[in-house]
């Protein structure tokens, strides 16, 4: 060999230490879900702890959140429910002796931690090896000057961008005022190490500036920031990015943001593969990616994001994330590449080369999918149950969730992403009826002017000084020609599309009237191909409404040719039905009987150039008519019906039910087929089910879905034997599609519909209770407002309303007196004979949340979960002690067996969840859900009985009795479990924090010890809902400020604090509270509004003075739209303090906070340590 | 089950494309695709092949090395983008047609829609069919002649027909047809001189050498051994290019005579295949072929991985590659561990199946560019 050519010539692979496979591995989770962080870790730490085990590497799974699957103590060798903390998890290693830790699929609080870990030498004193990212890639990703370093040594470019940091305050406003100066506005804010760009976002003012500034600076853990240049109006481009420990490199996935820079990718609409970029762009930004993920050594996933120029000759790298991300699970879903599972391979030593591709099962890892489709992601925002936030969008993520949807257009991929967001008016035509007077407006102006000519469009008007007409708010027609009222236009329109959870249902509507696209592209930034497409969607609405009922005659050929058109492009039958002006049945009719059906194809990773064994779906109508890619799977055979996006209220404690009873169908020898349109969840990976369908979960897909897998059985009179539905575990969204899948004949596994009905149905559970006798809050249903008032008087306030159609306002809220009643009723919702309220008694007392599992003969119930804060705080956002502590014997018993009766009237045959109220007068039932509920992984883990498995297999046909369980309450474990919230609110400007009857957390964790209060310090740590400690002679302070049907419990939250060395600062009367309770030495703090009197401090002054470690503040009752003394809690917000708004969990905290209790919070010990039978039940 | 009735046109081909009305796309073993045109309103036949890359059509169009085939795209939408002059692989598009799923458009000007440029040069292309089930369909059943008619021909038996008598590939002298009928040069100065052996040479292996510093010497396929060798060639390259090796003699016994000559030698793709056939070794036809911007490559020599661009018919038997011909397997493709490079155990010659210029594809491997360039310098 001429060693010259070579030699000169390859790459030579860079010299690698010896790597052997690690013998046990640590993995970090993420804790629980929040904002910017959620089910996409569940999923990533589900297939990496798989992976691993399958590589005989001994896994140890550290998490804190009890709803995961990653949780489960099937999926790791050792799971263990302990916050995540430095002391938690250096007892952990200490206790386990892992070799590798794992912290690149737990997100940034993982990456983070182990950040922490090594600085605290932990990883070094137990010799613990970090896998595949490298502490200093971590650091380089998120220290912004170290980044922008290695950018310059690779010759990458960036957006021009200054730091702001320094050795005190004073030094980090001088350099601020540096930054300002050399960056100048608008600018983007962007605070180092936080999550989903947390205390981030976009400015315009100086004043905003200092704003953003400061509290970025308070929400960096090294009090860093960088001011970057907005490069407002770019395109977002990203690519997830591979690379082993023999540096090969691969790039899974290219993603294209619909919404230009300025929007959280999180936040952003996301289609992938990128679609408007030539071959010689995607390739440079490719290898821009590749070279950056080289350059930090990450030794597995990278999430690499660009900023490129409208017209695609520049671009800036913007951010860099050295770990799987959310962004990672999306590409997983959209390729069918488990990034996850490849990463952890690769930290286990293997190469890419040599990992096989489960999903061909033909070929290797080492390569990258192609697409034969296209992908849309929508975000789910929580807005609906944050009527008051703010809903504008920035660099600060919001949503809490994503619609997935594929398709073979974008049109038709947008439409079904849509369809599955699963959320009131949100459809491909949801408008608001307030938009109506700016439409019509807007359209006055702009609709049919030529943008590209004569100088009109964003910036112009049209250039005749023509009269416009419009309807105005009041609902007045309007005609005007003054200038001035149309110069206007340019400013209304920008202010109606800038970015919010909104915007794209406000382009449809604006493209559905007429304005040029031009005019959108201008105001919002938007690519002009994804708005012509959209404009397509919006073209054959008209066309369809122009149709009229010629769209469903059979012998009408353009009629038939646009329906076939309409379904290609991903319209509902429903939504054609009511454009059409027609029943839904008549257009599913029209269409079946033309042969109009979809057909499902694979996603396989390469466009069919490979046979593949995957079993990953989605409906097109583009194959209509092609031959089908596999058979029908083997029957026996259930559909698992998912849960659909992460919202408030539905989380992935059902996707940890779906996951579980596809896996007990499975284990049973059934086949489990699952569809779900949730791209970060374990239900949607490719190996969770016998067959995974990525679809929305709307009636008319889940239908096609069982049609297509039922083809060619029968039942033995000949009738087609319907593939049975199981809707009892994936939350509210399976259970709302029972009633329509019956009707169109499919059978329901488990709970039959009847019983589904009878407890869903208020007017029917009431009777049903009076039937069996049990107590329930007195309650009924009021047509007016008058009515309404009427019943309350009667039943007594406080009261529970319940209307059945909102406008703006929430579903449920209390009502205290008269007045709050009219004011909820009358803002928030339509009250008339077709849209009765429901008023029920608001009981106080104590909560008590049940799950049982029933066979119809027999009850299981594993435990009583006891809630904290006493009843009116909605059961997700308090905190349950199992078992109960303050309960007694009686009513414990009397729960029960009232449980075992409501399930065996019911009939219910799997899992029911129950809440009661404990009262002196009672004992009283308040709900019964025939489902899984949120607290089964919980009750679950902590008991040890498997109720999703017991649940599935008796809708198999099995009973408790023969599984080996008995009737009744099991007996109660010598330990405490604690189940605490965690809440995101935070992170929603304009969200009040104080917790009430509608759900505001986002996610839950645990803590477990023999005592309730070491349980419940670790649940609170590891929620962040603990304050910082007292000690080494500093007595942070504590402000208090109770409202009075509260100061019963300020004693006892005053003593806590003082034992736990905090200092005490309150307002007049629960310092007069204190005192008379004999705590002396409290600073005095003048009530919000009042003048500071004497010695006493202005309450916001006092916050905001940076002394305030936490606030308890609790408000006095109202309804929940209007709530008192909200800025305080507003205030405690901005200055990053906690704040508790209910003195139980104020009490419960403090209580934990005793420095006695402290060194047990450290001691750990693994779920099956705990709950010895629980893996094998599993 | 009736077939479902066919969408409306505009749904499958942009009204700002335009299309030309319903055609078929028929296949030799009968099968038979509806469809509608867009392209030139012509009938046109030939090889099948899927690409599956998810951007690059404009290459594609312009790569001489589809000469004679139709090219399906795995992708759905094709259009979406503009095309740019300077990413044009050759004078001209050279495919024989183009099917895809929907014809998309560019928010441009007409000039720059990918329909016009098949327009120009009479290419008829297809839209409206289920390539991923054509893609399928024609995995099981390996390589199809097949046609697409021109507009408004939609008796399926005619199609089939007009698809049974497409005259065969490896029939046929694609070479010939795309290769230049006189030399060029590009560049100039005293920088080492390159002799490029055009058999459907693309504009980015020119761009490509050129930016290592070496003057580039563009000759037919016709060119003799001494015409190649002159003196003042400091190194070869046997260009990629439609069609079958075996029908090349002419290349094959002139790339004998530059391996025999020991001057720093690269072949791509048709020109690793002629090599290696030089070398002794046998070529034959991959059951689908290799069209993407997705395969995996290993280097034998360093383990190293690269995803590679690849557009090839036809593989080096490496089984049937002599020991005695001082080449040896240096890469393959680790999809199907078919060949995918050759190199000398002595002489600065290396050959490559794939595309190391990328266009459309990865650019990963263009150190293969490198390797070659120094070795003129070495050379000059």
């Amino acid at each position: 060999m001429t060693d010259a050519f070579v030699a000169a010539a390859l790459p030579v692979p860079p010299v690698h230490a010896h790597r052997p496979k690690p013998a046990s591995v640590l993995i970090l989770g993420s804790g629980p879900v929040v904002i910017g962080q959620a089910a996409e870790f569940d999923y990533a730490g589900t297939q990496a702890c798989r992976a691993l085990r399958a590589e005989g590497v001994r896994t140890i799974l550290v998490n804190s959140n009890p709803a995961t699957i990653m949780t489960d103590p099937s999926v790791a060798d050792a799971v263990y429910l302990e916050p995540l903390t430095v002391p938690a998890i250096e007892a952990v290693i200490a206790r386990e002796k892992p070799e590798g830790l794992l912290a690149g699929l737990g997100g940034q609080t993982a990456l983070n931690l182990a950040m922490e870990l090594s600085k605290a030498g932990v990883l070094e004193r137990h010799n613990v090896r970090l896998l595949g990212t490298p502490l200093e890639a971590i650091r380089m990703a998120e220290d912004r000057e170290a980044f922008r370093d290695l950018l310059d040594r690779i010759g990458q470019p960036y957006a021009p961008s200054s730091i702001v940091e320094g050795a005190d305050d004073e030094a980090r406003h001088a350099s601020a005022r540096v930054a300002l100066e050399t960056i100048g506005l608008p600018a983007i804010i962007r605070p180092a190490f936080t999550l989903g760009g947390t205390g981030g976002g976009i400015v315009e003012t100086e004043e905003a500036y200092w704003e953003r500034v400061r509290a970025g600076l308070r929400s960096s853990p090294i009090k860093q920031v960088m001011i970057e240049r907005c490069l407002v109006g770019w395109q977002e481009i990203e690519y997830e990015v591979m690379r082993d420990a023999e540096d090969t490199c691969i790039a899974v996935c290219s993603m294209e943001n619909v919404d230009p820079l300025g929007v959280h990718t999180g936040d952003s609409i996301v289609v992938a593969p990128v679609q408007t970029l030539t071959d010689a762009v995607h390739q440079r930004l490719r290898s821009a990616s590749l070279a950056i993920i080289r350059a930090l050594g990450v030794e597995g996933g990278c999430n690499v994001q660009f900023a490129l120029s409208p017209d695609s000759t520049e671009y800036a790298v913007i951010e860099v994330n050295p770990r799987v991300s959310r962004s990672s699970a999306l590409a997983s879903k959209a390729t069918g590449y488990p990034i996850a599972r490849v990463a952890a391979q690769i930290a286990a030593g293997r190469t890419l080369a040599d990992i096989p591709n489960v999903v061909t099962g033909t070929t290797v890892a080492a390569f990258e999918p192609a697409l034969d489709y296209v992908v849309v992601k929508l975000p789910r925002f929580p807005f609906d149950k944050f009527p008051g936030a703010d809903r504008r969008l920035g660099s600060q993520m919001k949503a809490t969730g994503e619609v997935m949807a594929i398709d073979r257009t974008f049109g038709a991929a947008l439409n079904k992403a849509l369809r599955g967001l699963e959320q009131a008016g949100a459809g491909p035509m949801g408008e608001d009826p307030s938009w109506a007077p700016t439409f019509a407006y807007l359209a006055a102006v702009y609709a049919g002017i030529d943008a590209e000519e004569g100088g009109a469009g964003f910036d112009g008007l049209p250039a005749e000084d023509a009269p416009i007409r419009w309807t105005d708010a009041g609902g007045q027609a309007c005609e005007s020609s003054r200038f001035a009222q149309r110069s206007a236009a340019p400013i209304v329109l920008k202010r109606f599309l800038e970015p919010s959870d909104s915007r794209l249902w406000r382009v449809l509507g604006l493209l559905r009237r007429g304005v040029p696209q031009e005019v959108v592209r201008r105001a919002t930034g938007i690519s002009a191909w994804f708005l012509a497409e959209m404009g397509r969607n919006v073209a054959l609405e008209s066309d369809v409404r122009a149709m009229g009922p010629r769209l469903v005659d059979p012998e009408d050929a353009d009629g038939a040719a646009l329906l076939a058109t309409v379904k290609r492009a991903a319209f509902s039958d429903r939504d054609l039905a009511s454009l059409a002006g027609m029943q839904e049945a008549a257009v599913r009719g029209a269409r079946q009987a033309l042969g109009i059906v979809p057909g499902f194809a694979m996603v396989d990773t390469c466009a069919a150039e490979f046979a593949a064994e995957t079993p990953y779906f989605y409906s097109t109508y583009a194959s209509s008519g092609s031959p089908a890619e596999a058979p029908p799977v083997a029957r026996p055979a259930a559909l698992v019906i998912g849960s659909g996006p992460v919202r408030i209220g539905q989380g992935i404690e059902f996707d940890y039910c779906a996951v579980q009873a596809a896996d007990v169908l499975r284990r049973n020898g059934w086949s489990a087929v699952m569809v779900n349109s949730n791209p970060e969840t374990v239900s949607t990976d490719f190996d969770a089910s016998t067959r995974l369908y990525f679809e929305p979960l709307d009636t008319e897909s889940v239908r096609s879905i069982i049609e297509f897998e039922s083809a060619g059985f029968r039942n033995p009179d000949g009738t087609i034997a319907m593939l049975p539905a199981v809707v009892a575990f994936g939350g509210q969204t399976p259970l709302n599609l029972a009633a329509p899948l019956v009707a169109a004949g499919v059978p329901l596994l488990g709970s039959d519909l009847e019983a589904i009905d009878q407890a869903e149905e208020r007017t029917r559970f009431s009777a049903l209770l009076d039937r069996l006798g049990i107590p329930q809050p007195e309650g009924g249903m009021a047509e007016s407002i008058e009515e309404a008032l009427t019943l309350a008087e009667r039943i007594g306030y406080p009261v529970i309303v319940r209307p059945s159609f909102v406008i703006g306002g929430l579903a449920i809220d209390f009502a205290y007196s008269p007045d709050d009643l009219v004011r909820h009723l009358a803002a928030a919702a339509v009250v008339d004979p077709d849209r009765p309220v429901r008023i029920d008694r608001f009981l106080e007392g104590i909560e008590v949340d049940i799950d049982a599992v029933s066979d119809g003969r027999d009850v299981l119930i594993p435990g009583l979960l006891e809630h904290v804060e006493r009843a009116g705080v909605h059961s997700g956002d308090s905190i349950g002690v199992f078992p109960p502590q303050h309960v007694a014997e009686g009513d414990q018993s009397l729960i029960v067996s009232t449980m075992q009766r409501v399930c065996l009237a019911l009939g219910a045959k799997g899992l029911v969840n129950a809440q009661f109220i404990v009262r002196d007068d009672g004992v009283y039932l308040i709900e019964v859900n025939p489902r899984a509920s949120r607290t089964v992984p919980f009750m679950s883990k902590v008991t040890g009985v498997p109720m999703v498995e017991l649940a599935v297999r008796i809708s198999l046909g099995e009973t408790l009795a023969s599984m080996g369980w008995e009737d009744g309450l099991r007996p109660v474990p010598p330990f405490v479990s604690v189940k605490s919230p965690a809440f995101s609110t935070a992170k929603l400007k304009g969200v009040d924090p104080s917790v009430g009857p509608f759900m505001q957390s986002t996610g839950e964790v645990i803590g477990i010890a023999v005592d309730p209060r070491v349980a419940m310090a670790k649940a609170l740590t590891g929620a962040s809902l603990i304050p910082p400690r007292a000690g080494d002679g500093v007595a942070p302070l504590v402000l208090l400020s109770v409202a009075d049907r509260d100061k019963w419990g300020v004693p006892d939250l005053g003593r806590a604090l003082v034992r736990a060395g905090y200092r005490l600062a309150a307002t007049g009367g629960t310092r007069a509270t204190l005192e008379a309770a004999g705590i002396t030495g409290i600073a005095h703090v003048a009530k919000l509004g009042a003048e500071p009197v004497g010695d006493e401090v202005g309450i916001l002054e006092l916050i905001a003075s940076g002394e305030v470690r936490l606030v308890v503040n609790t408000p006095t009752p109202r309804s929940g739209a209007v709530r008192d003394a909200a800025d305080i809690r507003h205030a405690t917000i901005a200055e990053g303090i906690l704040c508790f708004t209910s003195i139980e969990t104020g009490i419960a905290a403090s209580e934990a906070l005793d420095p006695s209790i402290f060194d047990e919070i450290a001691v750990v010990r693994s779920i099956t340590d705990w709950v010895p039978g629980v893996a094998a039940a599993s | 089950m009736r077939l479902p009735p066919l969408p409306r046109a505009d749904a499958i081909v942009d009204p700002r494309v335009g299309d030309a009305g319903p055609a078929l796309l028929a296949l030799e073993d009968g099968t038979v695709f509806p469809g509608i045109a867009f392209g030139s309103p012509v009938a046109a036949g030939g090889d099948l092949v899927v690409n599956t890359s998810q951007t690059g059509y404009q290459e594609i169009a312009t790569d001489p090395s589809y000469a004679g085939q139709v090219v399906v795209m795995t992708y759905p939408l094709i259009g979406n983008y503009g095309r740019l002059e300077d990413d044009d692989q050759s004078e001209r598009p050279w495919l024989r047609g183009l099917v895809v799923a929907h014809a998309t458009a560019a928010v441009l000007d007409d000039a720059r829609q990918l329909a016009t440029l098949l327009r120009g040069n009479g290419i008829p292309a297809i839209a409206g069919v289920d390539t991923r089930a054509l893609a399928r369909h024609l995995r099981t059943t390996g390589c199809q002649r097949g046609i697409i008619t021109a507009p408004g021909v939609t008796d399926p038996a005619i199609a089939i027909a007009m698809a049974r008598d497409v005259p065969r590939w490896e029939d046929q002298d694609f070479v010939a047809q795309v290769s230049p009928a006189a030399p060029r040069e590009v560049g100039d100065g005293d920088a080492p001189l390159v002799a490029i052996v055009d058999f459907g040479l693309k504009a980015n292996i020119v761009r490509s050498l050129r930016r290592r510093g070496v003057r580039v010497r563009v000759l037919p396929h016709t060119a003799t051994a001494e015409e190649v060798l002159a003196g003042d060639v400091a190194g070869v390259v046997l260009s990629p290019g439609p069609g079958d090796p075996a029908r090349l003699a002419g290349p094959v016994a002139l790339a004998r005579a530059i391996i025999e000559d020991g001057r720093p030698l690269l072949g791509i793709c048709l020109g690793h295949q002629v090599v290696g056939r030089a070398a002794g070794a046998e070529t034959s036809r991959l059951r689908f072929g290799h069209h993407g911007a997705n395969h995996p490559v290993q280097d034998l020599d360093t383990g190293y991985v690269q995803v590679t661009a690849q557009n090839h018919e036809v593989q080096v038997v490496g089984e049937s590659l002599p020991a005695s011909s001082g080449f040896r397997v240096s890469q393959l493709n680790l999809n199907d561990r078919s060949v995918e490079g050759l190199r000398h155990v002595e002489k600065p010659i290396e050959t490559v199946q794939y595309h190391p210029e990328g266009a459309p594809g990865p650019l990963d491997a263009l150190a293969v560019f490198d390797r070659f360039a120094d070795a003129c310098r070495r050379n000059a």
